[in-house]
């Protein structure tokens, strides 16, 4: 991970930039725009609190399959909290975390954490990477240097980046919203408030999951400076398709061979949209993942990929101590878990479902550039042909032949190159 | 409640009829001779008092979310709620008074293909009651019940006449309550069903009704298709009556033209309920088994059972906030504390699944085919109201069809005297 002396600089130009918006009090004005330093100190007795209601787990029977088809089995979880409990070690993570510039900074009232590198090469392109649900700022940690230190990847120098990486609101170390309307519109227009406050005036953004919908209403929205998007879970999905698919209705007639792949990948996404439905329309309900932490974990782990539920590649990490070319580990799937339940997020996070009122995979109606990477294990994989309507200035498509959902965390080498060849043709 | 003496006859009785079905092939090992299995052994429930003191641990020890960012119950059920159910579930809830109750009552457990089925029987002091099974549903159990006992076998005590008495048999559902745990595939509402009519049999009835709510109400009517010679008609108070094309009509969220007020409205409560308040059952329909924090936190499952839908919500939501229609606290977490203690969040969930599994794709209200005599009473605050001629359409045998005036979706337990009265109302044409 690379730490850049540089970033005092970027406060600064960032302090003196006048902040919009809605706070309360004209003395706080000065320091509503602050970029304040932040470290990751968790107290030792709350990582003894979560060891000690792992091991007091009242657990169900097993499922009545041999499969996974009930949910995630017994023996997954059981197996999984014995490592969590016993060997993993939040407190490698949060060195990691503190070994990276990490900031804190107020924006329409509410305290936004963001990881902030800049590169050492003089023409780096500005990037804001935003991730989803149940992703975090966790799933970046891999890509940051592959992007700001190309040369040290196989890139050019002139594929470089300065990266900021926020938690979105209701996420990780960002504040919890106590009011309505930090939908993903909000948090778009927030994004661009958080780039133009670090000083940078030209830039491009990425996204996955939640994170796409953002970087799309980004797209939306326009502000000066962006100068395209990339996104790794593109909404082009028309709404008589959508429809159809949310539906379970046969394939319709027409689809090309690729579109009818997309077609099953969205079938079989809404076919299993139990806890999405129970964010969008209850979340507050979800008591029971705030107050367990292998509630939190299997709900987590149910994420629902096309690549199976749970996802293959978090199966198959869950298996995996370590790696040599960045694939996810079992460490990296609790570090994650461990984030939520150290802040205590499960309930502030899910409220985004419930907050969005616009469709998922829908075409937002983005006229800026977009690059498009299709990930095999994706929900759907975005054909090129939707892809081209729904993105009528698509400077980049590209089919990679691994990675899935969390393509940045499950795939970080490969993602990082999509990242370079996908923005060379706007720097 | 009432005890009756009556019972050991009747479990004697119940022992001489022969098992029909495949008991045998699910059991491992032969050595259970043929006769034990359909023995009916007497049950009480004990739970050992370090059950309870854990209980009572994790709910001081919840990890709170923060509250809600609305101020009404849009985004679940609400803070405020739940820190009030806690701290009463804490400070001065007593399971020991439910447990009295419950061992008031004769209570036993037969085993039925292959599964231990828990169930109250109390026999009424009328020679000529009509024997009834009443099937709970989910999250309910057989607490929902409890009050009704009483006026259905001892009517003249409660208003009504010596020839509207009812013998009635309570079971609890396989994954609920006091009975097992299905380990095999295979428990859908249809096997259930089969299971009730073998109980009813086995306990000597050669005649009796059914009656359910809920999954209760599948059982019931699913046992009605099968109709079985003994079955004389079913009663519900969760019908499902939805014709065909308003089901696709749903399906699309487009209200079909000239729909009269009645069906309007059920059009309204069910696209609702299909739009917003379906979620908890998708989970349980496709991913029983991720509920591990329902299973695991007391405030989590409590939350998740009083969220079930928006009219229940508010009715017992109002209870904790100080107001004495319907429910009382205790009734609650009577209930509650049953789930947790016999650890049944994830097994009664499966329902669910299994039923998934055997979905031709309608909704939970699409009508079926039911040839027998069917009652109705509709309380306006079931999920939704169903209108008379959707009734009378999906069921051509419609014996007994009103409308009340209060009262949900778990009706005999909070309108138990309504409830009652209902009974009598609707059976007596069958007797």
């Amino acid at each position: 991970m690379k730490k850049s002396n540089t970033i005092i600089a970027g406060t600064m130009v960032a302090g003196a930039i006048a902040v919009q918006g809605s706070m309360t009090g004209s003395s706080a004005q000065a320091s509503a725009t602050e970029i304040r330093p932040f470290h990751v100190n968790i107290p030792q007795k709350k990582l003894d609190d979560l060891k000690r209601r792992i091991l007091a787990t009242q657990w169900p029977e097993k499922e009545t399959v041999a499969d996974q088809s009930q949910g995630v089995p017994l023996a997954t979880m059981q197996e999984l909290a014995n490592y969590w409990a016993t060997s993993y070690d939040w407190r490698k993570v949060e060195a990691k975390l503190n070994s990276l510039p990490q900031f804190i900074t107020n924006i329409d009232g509410l305290d936004i954490h963001f990881i902030h590198v800049r590169s050492k090469h003089k023409n780096a392109l500005p990037l804001i990477v935003s991730h989803g649900w149940p992703g975090s700022i966790i799933e970046q940690l891999k890509i940051i240097d592959p992007l700001t230190n190309p040369t040290a990847y196989g890139g050019k120098a002139e594929d470089a980046f300065d990266v900021v990486i926020p938690s979105m609101p209701g996420y990780g170390f960002s504040g919890k919203p106590t009011t309505t309307g930090w939908g993903p519109e909000h948090m778009a227009r927030a994004w661009d408030i958080l780039m133009k406050r670090l000083g940078y005036t030209r830039y491009v953004a990425q996204g996955g999951d939640w994170g796409a919908i953002v970087v799309d209403y980004m797209g939306v929205q326009t502000p000066t400076g962006l100068l395209a998007i990339h996104t790794n879970m593109p909404g082009v999905v028309t709404a008589d398709i959508d429809k159809a698919a949310f539906g379970g209705e046969p394939t319709p007639a027409g689809l090309s061979a690729e579109e009818k792949h997309a077609y099953e990948g969205l079938v079989f996404t809404y076919k299993h949209l139990g806890i999405y439905q129970m964010m969008a329309g209850r979340p507050q309900t979800l008591y029971g993942l705030a107050d367990s932490p292998v509630g939190f974990a299997a709900y987590m782990l149910d994420h629902g990929d096309h690549d199976g539920e749970p996802a293959a590649a978090v199966l198959t990490a869950l298996n995996r101590t370590s790696s040599a070319n960045g694939e996810l580990t079992k460490d990296e799937v609790l570090d994650n878990m461990t984030l939520y339940w150290l802040t205590n997020t499960a309930v502030s996070a899910s409220r985004i479902y419930w907050e969005n009122k616009g469709g998922f995979f829908s075409p937002k109606g983005v006229k800026i550039p977009v690059a498009v990477t299709v990930f095999p294990g994706e929900q759907y994989q975005a054909p090129r042909s939707w892809t081209e309507k729904a993105y009528p200035n698509l400077v980049y498509y590209n089919v990679v032949d691994k990675g899935g959902h969390f393509a940045a965390w499950e795939q970080p080498r490969l993602f990082a190159q999509e990242l370079r060849a996908a923005f060379k043709s706007v720097r | 409640m009432k005890k009756s003496n009556t019972i050991i006859a009747g479990t004697v009785v119940a022992g001489a009829i022969a098992m029909q079905g495949t008991v045998s092939s699910a059991q491992t090992g032969s050595s259970a001779p043929a006769k034990s299995t359909e023995e009916i052994r007497p049950f009480k429930v004990h739970f050992s008092q370090s059950d309870l003191d854990d209980l009572h641990r994790r709910i001081l020890a919840t990890k709170w979310p923060d509250r809600e960012t609305v101020t009404d119950e849009t985004q679940g059920v609400q803070f405020a709620t739940m820190q009030k159910l806690a701290k009463y579930w804490a400070a001065n809830y007593d399971w020991h008074k439910c447990e009295a109750k419950l061992n008031a009552l004769p209570q036993f457990i037969t085993r039925i293909d292959g599964v231990d089925i828990h169930f109250i029987h109390v026999r009424s002091k009328n020679p000529n009651a009509l024997p009834m099974i009443i099937t709970h549903g989910w999250p309910g159990s057989i607490i929902e019940q409890l009050k009704v006992i009483g006026p259905l076998t001892d009517p003249t005590a409660y208003g009504g006449k010596a020839e509207d008495a009812f013998d009635v048999v309570i079971p609890s559902i396989p994954g609920y309550g006091f009975s097992g745990k299905p380990t095999e595939l295979g428990w859908t509402p249809v096997r259930i069903a089969k299971a009730w009519v073998e109980l009813m049999k086995r306990l000597g009835y050669k005649k009796f009704v059914a009656q359910g709510g809920d999954w209760g109400n599948a059982i019931s009517e699913i046992m009605a298709m099968m109709a079985p010679p003994e079955l004389l008609g079913i009663h519900t108070n969760m019908p499902a009556t939805v014709p065909a094309e308003i089901s696709k009509a749903l399906a699309s969220g487009k209200m079909p033209e000239g729909l009269s007020s009645d069906e309007q409205n059920a059009f309204k409560q069910l696209g609702y309920f299909y739009g917003k308040g379906l979620g908890y059952a998708l989970e349980m329909g496709n991913r029983p088994q991720t509920l591990y924090g329902i299973a695991d936190s007391p405030i989590g499952l409590a939350a998740w059972i009083l969220d079930h839908d928006i009219s229940s919500y508010e009715l017992i939501a109002r209870v904790f906030d100080g107001k004495s229609e319907g429910l009382t606290r205790d009734d609650i977490l009577d209930n509650i504390t049953m789930y947790w203690l016999t650890n049944t969040a994830i097994s009664s969930a499966r329902l669910y699944w299994e039923t998934t599994q055997i979905s031709t794709g309608g909704g939970f209200f699409d009508s079926r085919n039911v040839t027998i005599p069917v009652a109705v009473s509709v309380f306006p605050d079931e999920i939704y109201a169903a209108p008379e001629n959707w009734a009378r359409k999906a069921y051509p045998k419609l014996i007994y069809f009103n409308k009340l005036s209060k009262g949900g979706h778990f009706a005999a337990w909070e309108q138990p005297q309504a409830f009652s009265e209902e009974m009598r109302k609707a059976f007596k044409s069958l007797r």
